[in-house]
């Protein structure tokens, strides 16, 4: 589904922060991301879902290279990612069944259509009883629950997590973790970036680390 | 931070359920209503709209007292007969205003009597002078009609003919005069107009990157979620073209309310001398259906610039931040 082939990365002028890397997302596939702060795993997750550009290297995205990506196709193949960024960026004026539908909404599609979907899901993420809360009441977790129910909204090829369980507690962590299990096991590629061992011991699942801009892969 | 929401957090308040049912599920505007920088849009808007506005009222206040100046001054001309040594003035008046009469194309002709005359003197020269002690020239003021005029200058010479005192005056060099005047202040006032609008439009294209940039975030989830930039440019632009809307809105109310009050105000004090002069100059204060219709086209194009300026600054600006690129922090 991704492919990365001699892909670097560099800020301006500055060092490679990312050499070299090779790796592929197969369909499907469940990996975690790790390495130690700073490793550059937020760059790497950035460059998976098209907000940044390699210096050098071929990235291949669903098919389609990115260096000839134009700015008309992102959309399309942005659609087939989601993503659940670290500060989970929601937005502060719409309620968490907005939020999760959002989406939808960009896509053109009319509310009553997707209204049942939405609520569905966000019970299933466990925020049933939040579903007109707006961000600024909702706690770290139920951010985090809303966020990724918003990634998944539109059952996504891949889904990328960035330090999904950074903000819960243990047994929140946990219940995460299940409900990505979960979303794999019905198809969806997960990549979770993550600095948790205590969260990777859970699963026997690749391990893509991150370490002085090398990626080291263990299958 | 943890999963520990605060207990009064719990669940939502029945005020977030009223506006949540108020404002209907999914339709809350993904650029957020009302903000600081909204609020002081609107308000430039609504000052430059109404600036604008007035410019728009004078213009057409000009141009309507303009032609109606010309129209009076079309409809009559004036022979002046001048004082000579052995000249009859009473007996040459009349000659003047029979020639007038029977001229084809004149409706009337009137002889300016001495108390007319001397109260169209009496500035220069106070009251109570007699004129027949002193050599001042005489009027005759003849109406013509407007449709079919007289041959002014067959009838110079028939004047000049019968009496060589007289002197025929068509107002042509004051209609002249007050054309160009009246086109002059109407290239100032389009002048006005289009500072105002550069001016308004500059402000929007500032005021629209503000709001990106006080907005990136929701940009940028917008591409992250797939939205396309012509769905981000109108959703910014249906947020812009309403806060144009409020305030040229605002600002041409505001104007209109000002002729009204304007009018009325010239027309209750219309007795006093001060309102004579004005009425001289301008008749009443008011503003034509021109001036009102002006005003609404007004305030319909500035609403149209701030939601046309915003799109295409808000285009530019996605260019700018949605193209994937390695200088991208």
């Amino acid at each position: 589904m991704i492919r990365f082939e001699n892909v670097g990365l560099r800020y301006d002028m500055g060092p490679e922060v990312l050499r070299d890397l090779t790796f592929e997302i197969r369909r499907q596939s469940f990996q975690f991301l790790t390495g130690p702060s700073g490793a550059g795993k937020t760059s790497l997750l950035r460059m998976l879902f098209l907000a940044l550009r390699p210096t050098r290297g071929l990235i291949t995205v669903l098919g389609r290279d990115v260096a000839t990506l134009s700015r008309k196709d992102l959309p399309s193949i942005r659609r087939r990612i989601g993503v659940v960024f670290q500060d989970f960026r929601l937005l502060d004026h719409m309620t968490t069944y907005e939020n999760v539908a959002l989406p939808l909404r960009v896509r053109g599609r009319q509310e009553h259509e997707y209204r049942q979907d939405v609520v569905d899901l966000i019970k299933w993420v466990g925020l049933g009883e939040r579903l007109d809360a707006l961000p600024i009441v909702l706690s770290g977790g139920e951010k985090q629950r809303a966020a990724i129910a918003r990634a998944l909204i539109d059952q996504p090829d891949i889904l990328l997590a960035d330090e999904p369980t950074g903000n819960v507690d243990a047994p929140l962590a946990r219940r995460l973790l299940r409900l990505f299990l979960e979303l794999n096991r019905s198809g969806t590629a997960v990549v979770i970036a993550t600095h948790d061992l205590g969260l990777m011991e859970q699963v026997d699942a690749r391990r893509l680390v991150l370490a002085d801009g090398r990626l080291e892969i263990y299958d | 931070m943890t999963d520990t929401a605060a207990p009064s957090t719990a669940g939502p308040s029945r005020t977030q359920r009223l506006v949540a049912t108020l404002r209907g599920r999914g339709q809350t505007p993904i650029v957020p209503a009302g903000n600081v920088a909204g609020r002081a849009l609107t308000t430039v808007i609504a000052i430059m709209t109404f600036l604008a506005a007035l410019t728009v009222g004078a213009v057409s206040l000009v141009t309507d007292t303009a032609g109606r100046w010309q129209n009076d001054i079309s409809n009559e001309i004036t022979v002046q007969v001048k004082p000579a040594d052995g000249l009859d003035m009473a007996q040459a008046l009349e000659t003047v205003r029979q020639i007038a009469l029977q001229t084809p194309g004149v409706k009337g002709a009137t002889v300016l009597d001495e108390a007319a005359t001397g109260r169209l003197l009496e500035p220069w020269l106070g009251e109570g002078v007699d004129l027949q002690e002193l050599p001042v020239p005489r009027l005759v003021v003849v109406s013509i009609d407007t449709g079919d005029p007289p041959n002014f200058e067959f009838m110079r010479q028939e004047l000049q003919e019968a009496v060589p005192q007289a002197d025929l005056d068509d107002h042509r060099a004051w209609v002249s005069r007050l054309v160009t005047m009246a086109r002059t202040v109407v290239f100032v006032g389009v002048f006005v107009l289009a500072l105002v609008i550069v001016a308004t439009t500059l402000t929007v294209v500032f005021a629209t990157r503000g709001a990106m940039s006080g907005n990136r975030h929701i940009v940028e989830v917008l591409h992250f979620v797939g939205a396309r930039s012509s769905f981000i440019a109108r959703e910014f632009e249906r947020h812009f073209l309403r806060l144009g809307l409020i305030g040229a809105a605002a600002g041409g109310a505001v104007a209109i309310v000002v002729f009204v009050v304007l009018g009325h105000l010239t027309e209750a004090n219309r007795q006093t001398p001060e309102a004579d002069q004005i009425s001289a100059l301008f008749g009443s204060f008011t503003i034509g259906w021109t001036g009102y219709v002006g005003v609404l086209l007004l305030v319909a194009t500035v609403a149209a610039l701030t939601a046309l300026t915003s799109r295409l600054t808000v285009t530019r600006h996605l260019a700018e931040i949605d193209m994937i690129s390695p200088v991208e922090n």
